[in-house]
């Protein structure tokens, strides 16, 4: 996995609540392309107008905003479906970091598995920095201090997990640290064998 | 204090404390389908690694297949490489498989419950939010990412935290003509769609109570849209009685057995919830959405809502364009609106109960002029125990289209689409842009009022047909 430490750069404003991943990445680019060849598929349909050309005015298409790195998003970011392909295509086009109020819990975790930091702020705070965010000054989120620096100096701390604090900054290998825990996952599944026998004697 | 039903699952998985909160959670049932089982078995194989317990691992292709008649896993030709894939890395893994025209194929939400996969206490993930549906049968069951899928077939195992808990209790009669989608879609228009963020729902109350199990995975299905990753209802004899006799389930003592440990899961009569919330059932009528999220539900005989009347700015704007994407104009009767296409089916709405529901309605009906109407079932088992009730010709005389089981028109992952601008009911569970296809205005309903529209060629209150 990509390691975040910090990412500096200019933050695009997308305060529609209720972002479905749906929204951010249709299902069918999804059976067809590589994770690293969504970017242009991202938002696919709110982003381009019919004729298929780029809708000046959907956010990421502002020149302040082209190959921001930074998402400032409405409630409830990434709801819907489990799809990691939503946390591919945001990072293919360029995005490192969302902030929202809140986020859908699938989403949420996906965002771990890739690199991507997801970060929660109260509702005034989020509508606040996405003021800031207009001109597409830059902002600089860290990771390592746990803050965001806004342009103009206003810093905003943020919590996030230890663990996966942890694990983003190391870039750690989810599956090879849980590997390293096989004898105790063997030794769980004795004794429930035990216990449960009918998880494990299937019929048929 | 008493301890909940999360309580006590969670706690017999716990494989090791990992420490701030976080538990190495053993999964006991992990379903693959074509989308993202294809390309979590092939990220492990990439890595050299193994599939750690073959046994628990049961795949079916369901989202990119075709459900035409007469379909092969090559009929849509971009899913072939996925169906292919999932086929062939299945066998290789010595993971249990069900192809196309199988007993057992069928959407992996309507096959784990009907083949005794999914049994009350069990955690069972799949790559899909709405694994949340087996949750129906008492299950802690949840969806997650192609990452976590590779994490399970190597590991068996998931790093969680465990969610707050929120009790729903539906409490009362339940009125003619509403159905299990009518409750879930009152709740979730009620709370909205980000109130179950972080929570584990338990579904509770004598209307859940009197429900038979389908009622009980339709509603527990559509969990994911109140935001919550997992909902469930503790297991009871209806329950059982569903679980018993089923291909993967335990028999004879075994049976006898596993039951005695089922009974023990419940919540304690003192649990303490994070969140309490009661409906009573008098208020819930047939619901519709009109919007493009699930909360964006309304009775069926309401007013399509003014965005001028949203409660604050966010929802003002997410009203309107709504709105503008729906064709549709605040003020006026939902009722009524015209309708061209009509879907009964997904992981929702294709069950047995659902078809026999739809079914019955049609019957004597016919199709409007200029509506398209599907159904899809479920599963290759639904789809021959319809066809042995007759339920199939009922369909066709009626005038809609019988087809293969599958996924189909719920996510257009496949071809199968509503065309830009086409206004469809649909008994599916996302209304969101583009869901059924670029442009598709979708409105969710029960498997009753999508026949309702069909035949009417409109929006229509099922206790007015
Ligand atoms: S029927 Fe629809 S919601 Fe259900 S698993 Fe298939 S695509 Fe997902």
């Amino acid at each position: 996995m990509q390691p975040f430490t910090r990412v500096v750069g200019p933050a695009a404003p997308l305060l529609r609540q209720n972002v479905d991943t749906d929204l951010i990445i249709r299902i069918e680019p999804l059976t067809q392309l590589k994770p690293s060849e969504l970017g242009p598929h991202a938002f696919e349909q709110i982003r381009y107008r019919p004729d298929g050309s780029d809708d000046p005015d959907f956010v990421l298409n502002r020149p302040q905003f082209r190959g921001a790195p930074i998402l400032i998003a409405g409630r409830n970011f990434g709801c819907g479906s489990s799809r990691e392909g939503a946390v591919w295509a945001l990072m293919s086009a360029g995005l490192r970091c969302v902030i929202a109020e809140s986020f859908g819990d699938i989403f949420f975790a996906n965002c771990f598995q890739n690199g991507m930091l997801p970060i929660a702020l109260p509702g005034a705070t989020v509508e606040r920095l996405a003021a800031l965010a207009a001109d597409g000054a830059p902002f600089d989120v860290d990771l390592v201090g746990k803050v965001v620096r806004a342009p103009g100096g206003e810093t905003v701390p943020f919590d996030v997990d230890a663990q996966r604090r942890e694990a983003l900054l190391e870039g750690l290998d989810e599956i090879g640290r849980t590997r390293k825990r096989d004898a105790e996952i063997a030794a769980w599944q004795a004794q429930d064998r035990t216990a449960r026998p009918w998880i494990w004697q299937l019929a048929s | 204090m008493g301890l909940t039903q999360l309580d006590k699952v969670w706690a017999e998985h716990v494989a090791a404390d990992l420490g701030d909160g976080w538990s190495l959670l053993h999964i006991d049932r992990h379903l693959l389908h074509d989308l993202s089982g294809t390309g979590g078995l092939e990220e492990i194989a990439e890595r050299g690694l193994s599939v750690r317990n073959p046994e628990l691992c049961f795949a079916t292709p369901d989202h990119a297949v075709s459900s035409a008649p007469g379909r092969t896993g090559e009929t849509f030709a971009p899913g072939a490489r996925l169906h292919a894939g999932l086929r062939d890395l299945s066998a290789a893994s010595g993971l249990h498989y069900f192809g196309l025209g199988q007993m057992g194929q069928g959407i992996v939400h309507v096959m784990g419950p009907e083949l005794g996969i999914t049994l009350p206490g069990v955690t069972l993930v799949c790559g899909d939010s709405h694994t949340c549906t087996h949750g129906g049968l008492g299950a802690l069951a949840f969806g997650i990412g192609s990452s976590e899928v590779a994490h399970v077939l190597a590991t068996q195992t998931l790093r969680q935290r465990k969610p707050k808990t929120m009790r729903v209790s539906f409490e009362g009669a339940i009125p003619t003509g509403v159905m299990p989608k009518d409750m879930i879609l009152h709740l979730i228009g009620t709370l909205g769609a980000a109130a179950g963020t972080g929570y584990a729902v338990e579904y509770a109350g004598s209307a859940i109570r009197a429900l038979g199990i389908e009622g009980r995975l339709t509603i527990c299905n559509l969990s994911i849209e109140l935001g919550a990753k997992m909902g469930f209802v503790a297991p009871d004899d209806t329950t059982f009685a569903f679980v018993e006799g089923r291909r993967f389930a335990p028999k004879g003592a075994m049976f006898e057995r596993a039951v005695a440990h089922w009974r023990t899961l419940p919540s304690d009569p003192d649990a303490v919830f994070d969140r309490e919330v009661t409906i009573d059932m008098a208020s819930v009528s047939p619901t519709i959405t009109w919007g493009t999220s699930p909360e964006h539900a309304i009775a069926v005989d309401g007013i399509i809502p003014d965005p001028g009347t949203a409660p604050d700015p966010d929802r003002r704007a997410a009203w309107r364009s709504a709105l503008d994407y729906m064709g549709l104009e605040p003020g006026r009767p939902l009722a009524g609106t015209k309708v061209d296409w009509v879907f009964i089916g997904s992981c929702t709405n294709s069950r047995m109960s659902d078809l026999r529901d739809a079914a019955r309605l049609a019957r004597g009906r016919h199709v409007a002029a200029g509506v398209t109407a599907w159904v899809v079932p479920g599963s290759e088992a639904v789809k021959r125990e319809a066809e042995a009730e007759g339920l199939d010709a009922v369909f066709r005389e009626a005038g809609f289209e019988w087809r293969e089981p599958g996924c189909s028109m719920c996510v257009a992952a496949n071809g199968e689409r509503v065309p830009p601008g086409a206004r469809s009911v649909s008994t599916s569970n996302r209304n969101f842009v583009g869901r059924q296809g670029p442009g598709a205005r979708t409105h969710l309903a029960s498997p009753a009022m999508a026949v309702a529209a069909a035949v009417t060629g409109a929006i229509t209150d099922v206790r007015r047909l």
